[in-house]
């Protein structure tokens, strides 16, 4: 799996919070690479900086120093190489929150069309390729209830289908199993493993969910900012 | 896919609610438009109606409205005769508190002479005045019916017709009678003395005077050389119908209109806050929505139409809805609430203008999102 193509190219990143005696150093110097196919697991105690590299991968937080590439593009090289990082977002990288996150106003087969409505796609292959999706993730005849609706695993599922809705090539999940039983935990896992070979993608978790630790290829553990092994 | 519509649906009462809350506020405001507007049209009612270009009054006032106004009677026949006159009538009011159907009915009498200006401009039920005493055409809020006699003083008048829209700048319906009947009306209502002097034999002043005389000029006369003619007699004075006008709205009605419409200025600021209030806590109670839109890569454009589409949508619906409301109830105040379409577009920008300025605050505060919120970090 490590032999694929580098999606995740993180190099010398650090991140700093404050200065002076409040300065709080939650990355330092990480060096990170993720290849197409793969599935790693981002651990760590509480603080160790695990949300911090998510972020900085994610592009939602520019890092004091370092390199960042995603899919072969050079992105920060100490300073954000693009203004349009939402768009980089959209086009790139799908996100898997802890809660399901769904637009409440939205029906599930909405809240993974809206990805695609954003990405310019028109409303009919938008909806052909949300249903597709919710289909895959046996989830379609919950296609037109609203999130308040739906059961956590069936909310987990539309949340998968939307962070996978546009393609992207990297996927950053943020304990997506914390909410899910044990059973349902390993399908969600299986199901991103089998897709992360499927679109070629790559998958970086964050989790503190033992019960899935052998669903990964890698675990890459974090204290204090620093990456302790691979 | 517009999630602003989206949005409102899936909270579509709690939406509706807000916006006929709103609406009754609009509806508050163009009430207090409609009132200010009808406190103008009533006062100007009773000018407009004799269709006069001059008035004539005594001299040194700004008579009959403004202040108290006596003339000679004889001074119609003078009037008439002036060069580019076409027609005059002597005119009197006053106002009387008479006793209908059980209740107290106060009324804005006005005496004139039949055949001469001054009288009802049309009659919207029955027929004018055909005799000379003891008939009166009533405006129609009077609550009179045509048929139905109403005691005057010591006299029962007999209502013979019905007019709309015809009363004094406080409001009172007014009711047409002869102006010899005025005049005894007049006299009658005197003080107690007074009476005792005319039983001894005495002549009242006041029975040959009236409040004043209005002229309709001849086409191509000079309305201008008129009044400077009329001015030359030291004992009279002459005010152009523009001119009566001015008087009744700037020195009449001045104070009731200021204060009107600072209460009006009052209340169009607290709607404004009102409704700055609902937009921004709509959008910050979306906070982690538009911070996961964010997230996901919806532009800046998405999140500002979704803020600024329902900011309009909420104000276009109290709009409306106060717009259905008043013209609903309008018609049961007790007095006038006129109601212009410019008003009521005028209204519609400033709701535009707030609610844009509105949603300026919620786009700031959405704007400022860290999309890593939604990640719940």
């Amino acid at each position: 799996m490590a032999d694929g193509e580098i999606l995740i190219d993180v190099r010398g990143v650090a991140k700093h919070f404050g200065e002076g005696e409040t300065r709080v150093d939650a990355l330092r110097d990480v060096d990170l690479q993720v290849h197409a196919g793969e599935v790693i697991a981002l651990l760590g105690p509480s603080g160790s900086g695990k949300t911090t590299l998510l972020n900085v991968i994610g592009c939602i937080l520019a890092p004091s120093a370092g390199r960042v590439t995603l899919d072969g593009e050079t992105v920060f090289d100490g300073q954000w190489l693009r203004r349009d990082l939402r768009r980089l977002r959209l086009d790139k990288i799908g996100f898997i929150f802890q809660t399901h996150n769904l637009l409440p106003f939205l029906t599930a087969e909405e809240n993974v069309a809206v990805v695609l409505d954003l990405a310019g796609w028109s409303v009919e292959k938008g909806r052909a390729r949300a249903g597709d999706l919710l289909g895959y993730l046996e989830v379609d005849h919950r296609a037109a209830a609203k999130p308040a609706l739906l059961s956590g695993g069936e909310a987990q599922r539309v949340a998968i289908a939307r962070a996978l809705a546009n393609r992207p090539r990297i996927i950053l999940a943020d304990e997506p199993t914390a909410a899910l039983d044990s059973k349902r935990a390993g399908l969600v896992m299986d199901l991103l493993r089998k897709l992360a070979a499927e679109q070629e993608a790559c998958i970086v978790t964050v989790t503190h969910d033992e019960k899935i630790f052998d669903r990964f290829d890698r675990l890459i553990h974090l204290r204090d900012g620093r990456l302790a092994d691979a | 896919m517009n999630l602003a519509l989206k949005d409102i649906r899936h909270g579509l009462f709690r939406f509706v609610l807000t916006c006929f809350g709103l609406g009754l506020l609009m509806t508050v405001v163009l009430s207090m438009i409609g009132i200010y507007n009808g406190l103008v049209a009533d006062a100007l009612a009773v000018v407009k109606a004799p269709a006069a270009d001059v008035w004539v009054v005594e001299s040194g006032t700004k008579g009959p409205f403004a202040e108290a106004s006596n003339i000679p009677l004889t001074t119609r026949d003078a009037v008439s005769r002036m060069p580019g006159v076409a027609e005059a009538g002597a005119i009197n009011f006053q106002n009387i508190e008479a006793s209908h159907a059980g209740a107290s009915l106060r009324l804005y009498v006005i005496g004139y002479e039949p055949g001469h200006p001054g009288g009802p401009q049309s009659i919207v039920e029955g027929r004018g005045i055909g005799t000379s005493h003891f008939e009166l055409v009533a405006d129609r809020k009077t609550g009179l019916l045509t048929g139905e006699t109403i005691r005057l003083g010591r006299n029962r008048f007999t209502v013979v017709g019905l007019v709309e829209g015809a009363m004094n700048a406080g409001g009172d319906p007014a009711v047409y009678i002869t102006l010899s009947d005025a005049m005894a009306l007049q006299t009658e209502l005197d003080p107690a003395a007074q009476r005792v002097q005319a039983a001894r034999g005495a002549v009242s002043v006041k029975s040959a005077s009236v409040a004043a005389v209005i002229a309709r000029v001849a086409p191509g006369a000079d309305v201008e050389l008129l009044t400077a003619t009329v001015r030359q007699w030291k004992h009279l004075a002459a005010l152009t119908q523009a001119e009566q006008e001015e008087i009744l709205v700037s020195s009449v009605v001045d104070l009731a209109r200021r204060q009107i419409g600072l209460f009006l200025a009052i209340l169009l600021s607290v709607s404004a806050v009102v409704i700055a209030l609902i937009i921004y806590t709509m959008t910050m109670e979306k906070l982690k929505q538009i911070a996961t839109l964010k997230l996901i890569g919806a532009p800046d454009r998405t999140i500002i139409g979704l803020i600024v589409q329902q900011a309009l949508i909420l104000g276009a619906s109290g709009w409306g809805i106060g717009l259905v409301l008043i013209l609903t109830v309008k018609d049961y105040f007790p007095r006038r609430v006129v109601l212009e379409p410019f008003n009521v577009m005028m209204l519609a920008g400033i709701i535009f203008a707030v609610c844009i300025a509105a949603s300026g605050l919620g786009v700031r505060a959405a704007m400022k999102v860290d999309p890593a919120t939604a990640l719940g970090s």
